[in-house]
């Protein structure tokens, strides 16, 4: 068999997939970028060439400068402890105790279950009259009146950060415990013999196995932090007054609430640049941590 | 091995107990809260467990009466069967010829990067276009246009899956069914799909979980009984005026039982997959 025909053969094995892309993701995205440079309305009218108007006018506004601190601040909190429960978790289950196989499986629960289900959870966990934590609180005498805690802006945040968190870190976990079972045993058994203590066998033994894996998590869950929609849509929509209120939503809010299909495109396409970057960054960092190890 | 102090093994001991509250707690908090009576979860101080064990939330939502929270419940349960079904079938459908494609032919590999670079788009990034061309098609509000907007999440995904598991399948033995005169469709049938098999079920397990789980394109894309979905359906019980919290627990408890079974018995194929595609790099 040729070369070509092997190379023909696979393009047309992949016309199907390629097809479908296209329709589904190549051609909206495009569309996406022209509308981003109209005044075009989700219902009705086409609209007309704005030139960078709508670019211009999102960079400057408040709304959007305030919507990416507040993204920013959620995707970097809630990854950055994500990460650190992760790892703790994984160094844990990576010891010997009663239970463990049980409690490792345990681990799956909150990664299954379903977004929206874990933010209705948690809203009613948070819920101001009747919720669990204000009741738990409560009774172990931290607390002396209810609280609404998705209702203030100084606690909304975090009580949305918490609930990410505990849906989050258990994957983490099990990512970081998978690679810590490759550490071969007779390294840590030499380690430990050379006189190796706790944080330098940490350091120089574990952390090179973790490193990888654990990048990966990093990246993803940082682009998913970033893209966050469902949670704080459920928990929140975005409120109190815009307290929570991330790109994502405001998108939502520009193009199909106040249906301004072109500056929501625009703002839409600002985010996909963001989170390109970040995925850039991060393959670049990947690569050389990579390079700097092997 | 090494011997390990008294002092440490207690230490091990309270954060395993420790970390095993923190992941249930909350979990066994709603299937509490779905069988308490509404009398229990608003008292003062709150019953932790319901002093009347009240399992009739099941039965109304489970429950077909025309017209009742159940046959609200019951049609967002079948929309989103239907729609994970479909999405799922077209995504490993339109993966499986492709991810051998690219595992088997390193000259096309660069495009399974693009295919992958996809998943990092945003959603609202193509969210504007798709709603109008599903409203300009008459499937805005369907099982089947919601289907085709999910293939933008299931088919990178089941793509990726299915190229690390066929790279797992040695070539050797496709050639050695070559040289004996099979055609590649027979090669592919007779011997790498049955090999495959298990992969192919990982991946469309993987790819329904995600469909049962989604709810931007969802919440877009859907406006009543006729396809919305699960999660549709929960966030509006929860954001709706909704004062019974044991029935919102309850459809919480319901919607998330599959993907928690699935969950539970798949862990070792889940956790492969999750490391395997990753590590590679």
């Amino acid at each position: 068999m040729s070369q070509t025909w092997i190379t023909t053969r696979a393009w047309l094995l992949m016309l199907p997939l390629l097809i479908v892309m296209i329709a589904v993701i190549g051609w909206p995205l495009v569309d996406t970028v022209r509308l981003s440079f109209t005044d075009a309305r989700l219902i009705g009218t086409q609209g007309s060439f704005v030139g960078i108007e709508n670019y211009a006018k999102l960079i400057s506004s408040s709304n959007f400068q305030r919507a990416l601190t507040i993204t920013a601040l959620f995707a970097v909190l809630s990854v950055t402890a994500e990460m650190v429960l992760g790892v703790l978790a994984a160094l844990l289950l990576n010891q010997e105790f009663r239970g463990r196989t049980l409690l490792r499986a345990l681990m799956i629960l909150p990664w299954a279950l379903p977004t929206v289900v874990n933010a209705t959870l948690w809203r009613l966990i948070y819920n101001p009259e009747y919720g669990a934590l204000n009741a738990l609180l409560t009774q172990i005498g931290l607390l002396d009146t209810y609280r609404s805690w998705l209702g203030e802006p100084g606690t909304a945040m975090a009580a949305l950060i918490i609930a990410d968190c505990w849906k989050n870190f258990p994957l983490v976990a099990l990512i970081a415990l998978a690679a810590l079972q490759a550490v071969p045993r007779d390294i840590m058994a030499a380690s430990m013999v050379d006189g190796a203590g706790a944080w330098s066998r940490f350091r120089f033994v574990i952390l090179p196995y973790l490193a990888g894996p654990l990048m990966v998590a990093l990246v993803l869950r940082t682009i998913e932090a970033f893209k966050v929609f469902d949670i704080i849509w459920v928990m929140t929509r975005g409120g109190p007054a815009n307290s929570t209120r991330t790109l994502s939503i405001l998108v939502y809010q520009e193009a199909f609430s106040f249906q301004r299909a072109g500056s929501g495109a625009s703002l839409a396409l600002i985010v996909t640049l963001l989170v390109t970057i970040l995925a850039v960054a991060y393959a670049a960092l990947i690569r050389k941590s990579a390079g700097g190890t092997a | 091995m090494e011997r390990r102090s008294l002092a440490f093994q207690i230490f091990i001991h309270v954060c395993a107990l420790l970390l095993a509250i923190v992941v249930l707690a909350p979990v066994l908090w709603l299937f509490v809260m779905s069988i308490s009576s509404t009398n229990d979860l608003i008292a003062k101080p709150l019953h932790w467990w319901p002093q009347d064990v009240d399992f009739s939330r099941y039965e109304l939502l489970l429950a077909t009466t025309s017209n009742s929270a159940g046959a609200a419940f019951i049609s967002a349960l079948l929309n989103s069967l239907k729609v994970a079904g479909m999405a799922t079938l077209a995504a490993v459908a339109v993966a499986i010829p492709a991810a051998w494609a690219v595992s088997r032919t390193p000259d096309v590999t660069w495009s399974l990067y693009i295919v992958i670079a996809t998943y990092m788009l945003p959603p609202v990034a193509l969210a504007v276009p798709l709603y109008m061309a599903l409203a300009a098609l008459g499937l805005l509000n369907t099982v089947y246009g919601l289907a085709m907007v999910y293939l933008t999440i299931l088919a990178p995904f089941t793509t990726w899956l299915l190229k690390s598991g066929l790279d797992n399948i040695p070539r050797e033995i496709e050639s050695a069914a070559m040289m004996d005169g099979a055609r590649l469709d027979q090669v592919l049938r007779i011997i790498t799909l049955p090999l495959a098999a298990p992969v192919m079920a990982t991946a469309a397990l993987f790819a329904f979980l995600l469909a049962w789980d989604e709810f931007f394109y969802a919440l877009l894309f859907t406006s009543d009984q006729r396809a919305k979905t699960l999660t549709v359906a929960i966030a509006d019980l929860a954001g709706g005026r909704v004062s019974d919290y044991g029935l919102i627990a309850t459809a919480g408890v319901l919607a998330a039982l599959p993907p928690v079974v699935i969950g539970l018995v798949m862990q070792r194929a889940l956790i492969s997959g999750l490391t395997g595609g990753g590590v590679k790099g």
